[in-house]
């Protein structure tokens, strides 16, 4: 019997990729999804504990491997989708290994990449072996402890907010959403592995509009007695003794500052990934002047993208957590069957 | 002599490592609540002392956390203790023992000095 479900290609098999796939084929579809690394996750599975609850970031990819087990659902992972054709009313999609794939629609997922930290030369990140990065941090926490480049305990940490976002410097002008109450989550994680230990967030504002941010912010001053000292850090330069030396305005204060710091971790911000890019410029997919992909409308067809067929879910619009994401997928995989529906009837 | 007017210009720079952040901890060890502002400034608004006279809650608070303990020392005697700074603060924080023991705080000092 010829199968008449729809197919639908899902591209990206991060939190997105994985809710609207399940989704999807809950709803009846037949779905592929194509996913570049050699394993599903995305971001998530280099994350340790997640903001704001503090929940193991295994519990949430538990929760989506189980529902992308399903016999509706191919899974192709450590291949990339290199670029969609649209012509003749067909959506047809070309991965890396050579393979044509035609579909009756698309979901993007292909999330973020995140912001490369050494574009911000003067906080120098691989330059300075004590400077690292967020997703570096995490990979400390679940190693189970934090040292700094010598095997030390650092006592001294300071983590910089808003780098690579907010930023004309580099061509970011959005704020990446999330690093602020990764900061505040991380400066807590790191008051907990290391007793005494001075942890200051350096910030420009405090963007801390997510259910139960604002709260963890207040526990991280009053619990944790995590410093905040409001100011871009402007440069970073080592001392004699290797100490790491930060200057700030302490715009509070009206001042400039500065500190030695042992650890610096810098909060990297979220960017439109590179294979998004190579996709969107394939398919005539329209971007946005922060360079993710530009929804239909930012009210009410989110998902939506100008090329018929194509759907958008998640962090390849715009900076979003692991509720939205899934949420934004869900609304995703509700578009594309109103489309596929409409298109049939 | 021909004076060429030459001074020397204290740094303007807050040497974090350096300062004494003392009074800062003795404060919030005895009012936990001192941890939690975060520089709204609406002590200083209500302040009648700070309409008046150069006199800032906010800017007390952050310059001894900074360990900018001179500017604050004669500061800190000019409030009058009303208590307005607390009914405005929108974090809790109980602003008048926070000033209490800022101004115990620098009396220990002075006396433990003598």
């Amino acid at each position: 019997m010829y199968d008449m479900s729809y197919r639908v290609v899902v591209i990206g098999g991060g939190v997105a990729g994985m809710e609207a796939a399940a989704q999807l084929a809950g709803r009846g579809c037949k779905v592929t999804v194509f996913e570049k690394e050699a394993e599903t996750g995305g971001h998530v599975k280099n994350w340790f504990h997640l903001f704001p609850d503090r929940k193991d970031s295994r519990e949430v990819l538990k929760y989506l491997d189980n529902k992308i087990n399903h016999s509706n659902i191919t899974l192709l992972t450590g291949v990339p989708v290199e670029r969609i054709n649209t012509s003749n009313g067909l959506l047809s999609l070309f991965a890396g290994d050579g393979k044509e794939i035609t579909a009756d629609a698309v979901v993007i997922a292909t999330g973020f990449d995140l912001f490369r930290s050494e574009k911000k030369e003067e906080y120098g990140y691989g330059i300075y072996e004590n400077v690292i990065s967020s997703a570096d941090l995490e990979k400390m926490f679940r190693k189970g402890e934090i040292r700094k480049h010598d095997g030390s305990k650092p006592e001294k940490i300071g983590l910089v907010h808003c780098v690579g976002s907010r930023d004309e410097k580099v061509d970011n002008l959005y704020c990446s959403k999330l690093c602020c109450v990764t900061a505040v989550k991380q400066a807590m994680e790191i008051a907990e592995y290391i007793e005494n230990a001075k942890v200051f967030c350096f910030y420009m504002d405090m963007r801390m509009g997510g259910a139960m941010y604002e709260e963890l912010y207040r526990e991280a001053q009053e619990e944790y007695g995590i410093s905040f000292i409001r100011g871009k850090v402007s440069e970073v330069a080592p001392d004699i003794n290797n100490k790491l030396i930060v200057k700030v305005e302490d715009t509070l204060t009206g001042r400039p500052l500065k500190m030695g710091i042992d650890l610096l971790v810098l909060m990297a911000g979220m960017e439109m990934s590179e294979g998004g890019k190579k996709i969107a410029l394939s398919a005539g997919l329209d971007t946005g002047e922060n360079r993710f992909f530009k929804p239909m409308d930012l009210h009410y067809a989110s998902n939506k993208s100008n090329v018929d067929g194509v759907f958008y879910a998640g962090t390849c619009t715009m900076p979003m957590n692991i509720t939205e994401a899934i949420s934004h997928a869900r609304a995703a995989a509700a578009d594309v069957m109103d489309y596929l529906d409409s298109r049939t009837n | 002599m021909e004076k060429f007017g030459f001074s020397l210009i204290k740094d303007r720079k807050i040497d974090y490592d350096v300062n004494d952040r003392s009074i800062a901890e003795y404060v919030a060890a005895r009012e936990p609540s001192f941890r939690i502002c975060i520089e709204c400034g609406c002590c200083s608004a209500a302040c009648t002392t700070g309409n008046l006279t150069k006199f800032s809650l906010r800017e007390i608070q952050i310059l001894i956390k900074r360990g900018e303990n001179d500017e604050v020392r004669d500061m800190i005697r000019k409030c009058m203790l009303c208590g307005k700074c607390i009914l405005v603060c929108p974090r809790g924080v109980n602003t008048r023992n926070v000033i209490l023991l800022i101004q115990e705080a620098f009396r220990k000092k002075t006396e433990n000095a003598v």
